[in-house]
C-alpha cells in the first residue's frame, strides 16, 4: 500500500482528522490503472481522490506535473485549490496546486505551459485548449495520474465525451497514466466505470443517512401556472432566518435574478443574502464564493453552477425552487447541506406552480425510495469527435491509424467503426461533398502519410471555437425610456416578434417596439392579452422515472400527501373529466375563444410532448382539420384549431407518426437549432471569429441557410446524420413518443367537454406556442383578405 | 399536380395574370416578366467578405422561373433589372448556372432591363435595355412618378395578412410594381413612405404565396 508522506500524517493526527475507510482503500488501490470511488457529499471524496498523488508526491518533488484534476466547474477548481491548499501548506509539502479555466490570465496561462505545477486544476474546455497547442506532448510529460470530478455530470454531457477523448491522447503521451473517477450520485455503476476507462475497479463508500426532506408550506397557494416560486418568498424568508446558511436552487438563470430580485424588495430584515449563477462576471462570482466561505451570508440564490462539489462548510438548509424534473439534480442538490460525514441533509422543496406540487410530491417519493433516475447515452457523437480530430491537428501532423485506434480506447467510442471514422476525418478535410467548392472547409491535408493543417493560421481559429457548451444566446429586455432591464428573452425569441406584438416578461404584459443595439424595447400595454409569452422555464424535460410516479399519484382514490388546494383541483379534474393513467392516453377535446382546442395527455416529458404536437398538427393538417398552433409542457401538449377532434385514432397511429417524422424531420426548426449545435461543435460554423463573438442570430441565419442547402444538395452529410441521431435522442425524442404508445396500447380515450377542464386549464398560461403554418393560416388569410376588399367596397 | 391560382388583374386594356410565384404574365402577348433575380448574390457577398451563404440560390431562382415558362409557355422574357447582384455576377453563377440560363433563353425574345445592381450590359445574350415600351404598357427598373402604365420592380415590395408577411405586387391604376423574385431577397413594407407615396390610395397588394391574395394595400 502507498503510504502518506510523514509530515502529511502528523498534520493529519494534529488537527485530529482519521482518514475514512474509503480514503484508505484510495490509497490501497494507488496502481490500479483506473478507479471510480462513489462516496456521498462530505465524505471527503476530493480529498481521496488526492491522497495516492500526495502520497506519490512526497515532500519535494521534482518539478513537472503529476497530476491533472478536471471539474466541470470552474468554481470548483477555484475551490479544491483552495482546500488542496490548507493540508500542503500545513505540512510543509513543496507541492505546486494551480488552476486553469477561462478565467485564468493570460500571462498565468503562459507562464503555466512553460513551467507546469504538479497539481493542475482544470474543466474539459481548458483542457482541450492545453492539449492543442504543439508543445502539448513537453507539458504533459511525466503526467501520472488524472482526477476526473462530478464525473457523473461530465458524462451526461458531450462535455465528457470530449474529456474521455482527450484521456486516451494523454494515455497515448504516458502508457502508464492512471485514473480516478469521482462521484456522489450514480444510478449506473458499472456504465460510468467504463466511461472512466475500460478496466474500471469500483469502490463504494458507505451513504451515509437519509435526507431530511419536505414540501415547503405556505400560506399562499402556489399559482396555476409559472416558474420561480416568487409567492412563496414570504416562507422562504422565513426559513432563511431560522437557518445558518441557506442555498436557495432554481432552474434557469433568468428565474434565481428574478427571485433574487423579489427576495430582496421583501428582504426588510436586511439579511445578507447573496447570488450566484454561470452568467455573473467572474469577480461577482468570486466575491460571493468568498463571502460564503467566510460564512458572511445568510443565503445564495443559485443554480446549477453550484450544484456540484463546492465546499461550503455551513449550509443547514438546502431550498429547491420548481420541480426538480430529474431526481438525481435534486439528490445532488440535497447533498449541498451538510458536509458533515454521517450528519442527514435538510431540504425544501417550493413547487413553483400547481401541477409542480405532483411533481415535487413524486420527486419526494422517490427520494424517499432511493431511485435514481437516468437514461443511457447512445454512442459517442460526431461531432465531438471532429472537434477533437481538428484539435488534435492543431498540436501537429498525426497518424489517421494511430488516432482511430486511439479513439476506440474512450468508453463512448468504443464502438466507432473505420468508416464512421474516416467520414469523419474527411469532414474536416473537406467539408464534405456539398461545401467542398469552399475554401474555408478545406481544413487538413495529408503529406507523407500524415494528416495536417492545410492553413497553420487556422489554429488560431479551431481554439477559439473549441468545447462543446452552446450557449443560448439572450438579449435584454427593457421598457422603452426607462433603464431597468425587465429580464431577458431567448434571441430566437426576440427575433420572431413584430413591432405591436405583446408578450408577457416578469410578471407584465409589455408590447415589443424595436431591436436596439442588442436590447428589446418594449413600452406597458396594461389589460390585454399576451399574444405570445416568454420561454424562460427550464429546458430539461422531466425524467421517466418522474412522469411514472405523478401517473401513479393521480391513481389513489384521495391524496392526503398534498395541500388541500392542490388535492380539490385533481379531484375537480376527477369529477368533470377523468385524470391521465398510466394505462391509457387520456385526450380531452372542447372549444374556447372560437377556437378548438385537443389536449393530450402523454406524460412524456416536454420535448417528446413537443414532437408530438408537431407530428399530430401535422396528421390534423392532412385531414383537414386546420391547426393554428401548440404549446408543449412535460405532461401535456395542446394543441388549438378551427375544427374539432373527432376520431384521435388514427392521429396516434405510431407507424403513421413515424412516417410523418420522417418528412417532417427535414424542415422544422428543432432540427435547425440542433444543426446549429452541431455545426459549431464540429467546427464548420465559428461561435467567435477573432475575439469577436458572433451573435446567436448571425450564427443560426447562416446555419438554418447551410442546413437548407445540406439537406436539399448533400442529404447524407455527415452532420446532417449527426443533427438528425442527435435530435432523436434529445430534443426530439421520439424514442420517448414510442415507449409512451406502448404504454398505453389502443386505449386512446378522447373526452368532449363544453369547457376548458381544470387540469387543461393551467396550459393556457403556458409560454412557448408554436404556430403552425398551413391551411389554417391560408384560410384566417383568405377570410380576412375578402372582410378587406368588402370593407373598401372592392368585392 | 395542379398550378395554382393567378389574380387576374385589368390593366390599361389588357388582361394581366399575377402569378404565386411573383411573375407576371401578359397572355396576349404570351409575355412573362420578373424581377430582381439577384442572381449570384451569395457569390458576390462571398467575394467581398460578407455573410457566407452556400451558392444554391441561383439554383432556387432559375428552378422557379423554368417553372414558370414551361407552365405559361412564354415566348417573350422582360427582366425588369438587378437581375444580377452585380455586374460580375454572370460570370461568377458557375458553368452549370449559366448553360441552364442558356437553355432557359433559346428560342425566346428576351429583354435585360438594366437595374442599380447590374447598370450595364452583361455578356449574355438577349437584349439589354435601359426601358421597354411594348404598346401601352412601359417596363423599367424604378418607377418614375409622372409615369403611366408603367410595370416597374426594385422595391420588393412585402405586405402583412394574418399575421403573415408575403411578398406582393402593388397596382393602381396608373402602374403596377413588381415584387422580387429571386431567392434570399428583403423586402421593404407596404406602409413604407416611398411606397405609400408612389402608390395612390386606393391601391391593391396582390400577395404572392400558396395563394394570390388581393387586399387594398396596407398604409
Amino acid at each position: 500500500m502507498t503510504t502518506l508522506p510523514p509530515a502529511l500524517s502528523d498534520w493529519f493526527a494534529a488537527k485530529g482528522w482519521t482518514l475514512h475507510p474509503h480514503q484508505f482503500d484510495m490509497l490501497a488501490k494507488a496502481n490500479d490503472p483506473a478507479t471510480l470511488l462513489i462516496a456521498p457529499t462530505g465524505g471527503g471524496k476530493t480529498l481521496a481522490g488526492f491522497l495516492p498523488t500526495l502520497a506519490e508526491l512526497g515532500p519535494n518533488p521534482p518539478a513537472g506535473l503529476h497530476t491533472l484534476y478536471v471539474s466541470p466547474l470552474k468554481a470548483l477548481t477555484a475551490d479544491i485549490r483552495r482546500n488542496l491548499g490548507t493540508p500542503i501548506e500545513g505540512a510543509g509539502l513543496k507541492i505546486r496546486v494551480e488552476d486553469r479555466t477561462g478565467d485564468t490570465s493570460y500571462i498565468q496561462r503562459r507562464r503555466q505551459r512553460a513551467d507546469p505545477p504538479h497539481i493542475l486544476l482544470t474543466t474539459p474546455e481548458s483542457l482541450a485548449l492545453l492539449l492543442s497547442y504543439e508543445d502539448a506532448p513537453r507539458i504533459f510529460a511525466g503526467l501520472q495520474r488524472v482526477i476526473i470530478d462530478e464525473i457523473h455530470a461530465l458524462a451526461e454531457s458531450k462535455r465528457g465525451d470530449q474529456l474521455v477523448l482527450q484521456i486516451a491522447r494523454l494515455q497515448s503521451l504516458n502508457p502508464h497514466l492512471r485514473r480516478i473517477g469521482l462521484s456522489a450520485t450514480v444510478e449506473n455503476p458499472p456504465a460510468l466505470a467504463r466511461f472512466l476507462s475500460p478496466q474500471t475497479t469500483i469502490l463504494e463508500a458507505d451513504p451515509g443517512p437519509d435526507p431530511d426532506i419536505q414540501m415547503l408550506e405556505t400560506e399562499a397557494p402556489p399559482p396555476w401556472s409559472g416558474g420561480g416560486g416568487r409567492y412563496a418568498i414570504p416562507a422562504i424568508l422565513n426559513e432563511v432566518t431560522r437557518h445558518k446558511t441557506t442555498l436557495i436552487f432554481h432552474n434557469t438563470r433568468a428565474q434565481a435574478e428574478l427571485f433574487f430580485h423579489d427576495l430582496w424588495l421583501a428582504n426588510t430584515e436586511d439579511l445578507p443574502i447573496g447570488i450566484h449563477h454561470g452568467s455573473l462576471s467572474r469577480e461577482q462570482r468570486e466575491r460571493v464564493e468568498q463571502a460564503m466561505t467566510a460564512g458572511a451570508l445568510r443565503a445564495v440564490v443559485c443554480t446549477g453552477s453550484l450544484d456540484l462539489g463546492i465546499d461550503w462548510g455551513d449550509v443547514d438548509l438546502v431550498i429547491q425552487v420548481g420541480a426538480p424534473k430529474n431526481v438525481k439534480r435534486l439528490v445532488q442538490r440535497i447533498g449541498r447541506a451538510n458536509h458533515r460525514y454521517n450528519a442527514p441533509s435538510k431540504a425544501l422543496l417550493v413547487p413553483a406552480n400547481r401541477f409542480e406540487v405532483v411533481e415535487c410530491q413524486a420527486a419526494l417519493d422517490a427520494v424517499h425510495a432511493h431511485t435514481l433516475d437516468g437514461e443511457p447515452r447512445g454512442p459517442g457523437p460526431r461531432d465531438v469527435l471532429c472537434q477533437h480530430i481538428l484539435a488534435t491537428a492543431c498540436a501537429g501532423p498525426f497518424d489517421a491509424d494511430q488516432l482511430y485506434a486511439e479513439v476506440i480506447t474512450a468508453g463512448p467510442y468504443a464502438h466507432l467503426t473505420r468508416p464512421e471514422f474516416d467520414a469523419c476525418l474527411d469532414f474536416t478535410a473537406t467539408g464534405g461533398y456539398a461545401l467542398k467548392a469552399y475554401d474555408r472547409w478545406q481544413r487538413l491535408k495529408q503529406t507523407y502519410g500524415k494528416w495536417h493543417l492545410r492553413d497553420p493560421r487556422a489554429a488560431a481559429l479551431i481554439r477559439q471555437n473549441l468545447g462543446t457548451i452552446i450557449d443560448i444566446e439572450t438579449l435584454k429586455v427593457r421598457l422603452r425610456g426607462h433603464g431597468a432591464p425587465l429580464g431577458e428573452v431567448e434571441e430566437s425569441f426576440a427575433a420572431s416578434l413584430t413591432p405591436g406584438d405583446t408578450f408577457l416578461i416578469g410578471g407584465q404584459i409589455v408590447r415589443y417596439e424595436s431591436l436596439r443595439e442588442m436590447t428589446v424595447e418594449v413600452s406597458k400595454s396594461p389589460g390585454r392579452d399576451p399574444k405570445v409569452a416568454v420561454f424562460n422555464g427550464t429546458k430539461f424535460a422531466t425524467s421517466t422515472l418522474l412522469t411514472d410516479r405523478i401517473l401513479q399519484i393521480f391513481q389513489q382514490d384521495s391524496w392526503p400527501d398534498l395541500p388541500a388546494h392542490t388535492a380539490w383541483w385533481l379531484s375537480l379534474q376527477r369529477e368533470v373529466s377523468r385524470l391521465p393513467d398510466p394505462h391509457s392516453l387520456l385526450l380531452e377535446s372542447f372549444p374556447h375563444d372560437g377556437r378548438e382546442h385537443l389536449v393530450i395527455y402523454g406524460f412524456a416529458g416536454r420535448n417528446a410532448q413537443q414532437t408530438l404536437g408537431l407530428l399530430v398538427t401535422k396528421q390534423m393538417e392532412f385531414q383537414g382539420l386546420a391547426p393554428l398552433g401548440f404549446v408543449a409542457t412535460d405532461y401535456a401538449t395542446l394543441i388549438w384549431g378551427l375544427d374539432p377532434v373527432t376520431d384521435p385514432k388514427p392521429l396516434f397511429d405510431a407507424g403513421t407518426l413515424r412516417e410523418g417524422l420522417d418528412q417532417w424531420l427535414s424542415g422544422n426548426s428543432v432540427m435547425k437549432r440542433t444543426f446549429r449545435n452541431t455545426a459549431i461543435i464540429a467546427g464548420l460554423i465559428e461561435r467567435s471569429h477573432q475575439g469577436r463573438r458572433k451573435t446567436g442570430r448571425q450564427a443560426t441565419f447562416s446555419s438554418d441557410i447551410l442546413y437548407d442547402t445540406l439537406r436539399k444538395y448533400d442529404p447524407d452529410h455527415l452532420l446532417l446524420q449527426i443533427t438528425r441521431e442527435e435530435a432523436l435522442r434529445g430534443l426530439i425524442d421520439f424514442s420517448r413518443i414510442e415507449a409512451m404508445l406502448t404504454r398505453v396500447g389502443p386505449n386512446i380515450t378522447l373526452i368532449r367537454r363544453p369547457r376548458v377542464t381544470p387540469l387543461a386549464a393551467p396550459l393556457f398560461f403556458e409560454p412557448g406556442r408554436i404556430p403552425v403554418h398551413g391551411e389554417a393560416r391560408d384560410r384566417l388569410a383568405t377570410a380576412q383578405a375578402q372582410a378587406l376588399m368588402e370593407a373598401a367596397g372592392l368585392a | 399536380m395542379q398550378h395554382p391560382m393567378h389574380h387576374a388583374l385589368f390593366f390599361h386594356g389588357e388582361t394581366l395574370h399575377l402569378m404565386p410565384s411573383g411573375a407576371l404574365y401578359w397572355p396576349a402577348r404570351k409575355t412573362l416578366t420578373v424581377s430582381d433575380l439577384h442572381l449570384g448574390k451569395s457569390e458576390r457577398l462571398a467575394r467581398r467578405g460578407g455573410a457566407l451563404l452556400p451558392p444554391y440560390e441561383t439554383q432556387a431562382t432559375l428552378e422557379k422561373l423554368d417553372r414558370d415558362l414551361d407552365h405559361t409557355r412564354a415566348e417573350t422574357v422582360i427582366c425588369l433589372g438587378d437581375s444580377f447582384d452585380d455586374l460580375a455576377a454572370p460570370n461568377g453563377i458557375g458553368e452549370s448556372s449559366r448553360l441552364w440560363l442558356t437553355r432557359l433563353m433559346a428560342g425566346k425574345s428576351w429583354t435585360w432591363i438594366t437595374g442599380n445592381h447590374d447598370p450595364g450590359p452583361i455578356d449574355l445574350g438577349g437584349t439589354h435595355r435601359a426601358e421597354l415600351r411594348l404598346l401601352p404598357f412601359t417596363f423599367r427598373h424604378i418607377a418614375e412618378t409622372a409615369e403611366t402604365a408603367e410595370i416597374s420592380g426594385h422595391y420588393h415590395p412585402k405586405a402583412r395578412l394574418a399575421g403573415q408577411s408575403r411578398p406582393c405586387f402593388l397596382a393602381d391604376a396608373r402602374r403596377l410594381i413588381l415584387p422580387a423574385y429571386g431567392a434570399y431577397t428583403g423586402g421593404l413594407r407596404c406602409e413604407d413612405p416611398v411606397l405609400t407615396g408612389l402608390m395612390a390610395k386606393d391601391a391593391l397588394a396582390i400577395l404572392t404565396g400558396p395563394r394570390v391574395l388581393a387586399i387594398p394595400m396596407p398604409r
